[in-house]
């Protein structure tokens, strides 16, 4: 007995699913035209393209990229590789510190490798935009991109040098940075760094 | 009925009959269209908008393009079976129109068991898709056919017994009469007497017509296309026609019953009748693109346990208000 009730008040559910698409119905479209009309940086917002990295807000040509490795495992496809950047040489001061603290018994403080990628390279053509990388990294120094113009006729068009793209795209904003808000969806994407010789296929 | 059929009534039916094949026609593509711009607009895209303004031209270009197909049957198919079922889903439902009363003048034959016609001859639709999913020799055209028959078979239950109270309430299984019985006003429609009878029959509808949620023959995601898997063409046209055409005769019928039929609180006429059926078609598409698809195991649940029952209890009742 219990349960038909209970039935007969889950059909109220019923009524409130076709409220909900009754409503969408009456809402005004939201699909662009695309070419006979203009994508607006709103729309192309809501548009996840390849990832790219984000800077740091003090010097945005420099990811927060703490090169912990996470995103490169937890990538289901192996688009990303990233290597560390290469420990730097200790100057001569600190050589003769270490070689103090060596003559002292000490451990010497030997420099530790840098928390920054050395090389961020990401391969657009394996991507299943699963956004397992933007969750994983512990930074946040994975985005989804807005670029909705983005092309390329040859499989290499679509390996980025992320680090490359991002200083790029920070000189860009630093040159105009009353426009640069909005992503700049409307200007044309910048040519990939790789296909620097594209007459060699024509 | 008379005995000797005159001349005349022989030609108003075959009259009839084309302006019925025309008028099924043209819904075909109005249906589509509709069907495929209320998608669209719950998902807030603008559906078919390229081919003519507002996309009016979609279903004729589609038409046109399905009439062009090459008709293909598979290797091992049954010809005799594979090529029956298309036409054998499309005729009989134009027989479907002739005792619907479109209006007092517009009746294509006003038969006094005309409720019965229809119901006998709705049966032909699910043999159909039986014969198409079996001649096909294909496996998800068997699935699709038998998922068919287990559910008209089971729909076709309910479906009878509210319309058997409306009959019982009515005295009468003419449509003409039926429509006669209502009046002009909403509230002295049959649906305001017998809403549960309604709701069996609606629902019911849904089922018998292949409409999604009750969509199990045809289930995309799991059978390809289910019953029509292997028609192409004209083959599949006609099968497409044969079900926008069951909805339209399934909702007249539910007018006709329920709502009223051609009378309206003014200027009873055919378009009241069309506006009530349209508005019946509208919602069904409206349930399309808000229900998911049920499992076969709840949609024979729903029928045995819920539909059955209630309106077993539904007819009983009216059955004893009618006594009284
Ligand atoms: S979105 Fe998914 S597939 Fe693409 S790089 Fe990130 S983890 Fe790999
Ligand atoms: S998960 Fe984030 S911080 Fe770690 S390597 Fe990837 S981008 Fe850098």
């Amino acid at each position: 007995m219990a349960s038909i009730f209970r039935t007969l008040a889950d059909l109220w559910s019923l009524v409130v699913g076709l409220g909900i698409t009754g409503k969408e119905f009456c809402k005004p479209g939201v699909t662009v035209h695309y070419p006979r009309a203009e994508v607006t940086p709103e729309a192309a917002a809501s548009f996840r393209g390849p990832i790219e990295l984000i800077g740091l807000d003090k010097d945005p040509a420099k990811p927060k990229c703490i090169a912990c490795m996470l995103c490169v495992s937890a990538c289901p496809s192996n688009c990303i590789a990233v290597t560390r950047a290469p420990t730097p040489k200790p100057t001569p001061e600190e050589l003769k510190a270490m070689a103090e603290a060596e003559a002292r018994g000490e451990k010497p403080k030997k420099p530790a490798p840098p928390k920054a990628p050395g090389t961020w390279t990401y391969d657009f053509s394996l991507c299943s935009l699963c956004g397992s990388c933007v969750e994983v990294c512990p930074v946040d120094s994975i985005g989804f991109s807005h670029d909705i113009y983005m092309v390329g006729t040859r499989r290499e068009d679509f390996v980025f040098d992320q680090l490359a793209r991002l200083a790029r795209k920070a000189a860009a904003r630093k040159a105009e940075p009353k426009k640069a808000a909005p992503e700049a969806a409307s200007a044309p994407a910048p040519a990939p760094e790789t296909a620097a010789t594209p007459a060699s296929e024509a | 009925m008379n005995a000797t059929i005159s001349f005349d009534s022989v030609l108003h039916v075959v009259l009839a009959l084309v302006g019925v094949a025309v008028f099924v026609g043209l819904n075909g593509l109005l249906l589509v269209y509709a069907e495929r711009k209320v998608a669209g607009f719950i998902q807030r895209r603008p559906g078919p908008y390229e081919v003519g303004p507002q996309g009016i031209l979609q279903a004729v270009a589609d038409a046109l393009k399905l009439i062009g197909k090459q008709l293909v049957r598979p290797d091992r198919a049954d010809p005799l079976l594979f090529w029956m079922a298309p036409v054998l889903a499309f005729f009989p439902v134009l027989l479907l129109f002739l005792p619907i009363p479109f209006s007092p003048l517009l009746t294509g034959w006003d038969v006094n068991l005309g409720l019965l016609l229809i119901l006998a001859f709705a049966g032909f639709n699910v043999l159909a898709l039986l014969l198409a999913g079996w001649g096909s020799n294909n496996k998800y055209g068997l699935l699709g056919a038998a998922r068919a028959v287990a559910q008209s078979v089971a729909y076709e239950i309910p479906l009878l017994l509210a319309v058997l109270a409306i009959a019982f309430q009515e005295g009468t299984l003419s449509l003409s009469a039926i429509v006669g019985g209502q009046g002009g006003m909403p509230w002295q429609w049959n649906i305001a007497v017998q809403p549960l009878a309604f709701l069996i029959f609606f629902v019911s509808a849904l089922g018998e017509t292949n409409r999604a949620p009750f969509d199990l023959p045809e289930a995309e995601s799991e059978l390809t296309a289910g019953f029509h898997t292997e028609y192409s063409g004209m083959g599949f046209g006609m099968f497409f026609l044969a079900e926008y055409a069951n909805m339209i005769v399934a909702c007249s019928v539910c007018t006709v019953l329920f709502l009223g039929g051609w009378k309206g609180p003014f200027l009873d006429g055919a378009w009241w009748f069309l506006a009530k059926v349209y508005g019946l078609l509208l919602t069904m598409m409206w349930f399309r693109w808000t229900y998911p698809r049920v499992r076969f195991d709840q949609l024979l649940n729903l029928n045995w346990r819920w539909l059955l029952p209630l309106g077993v209890l539904n007819l009983l009742a009216t059955a004893f208000v009618m006594k009284l």
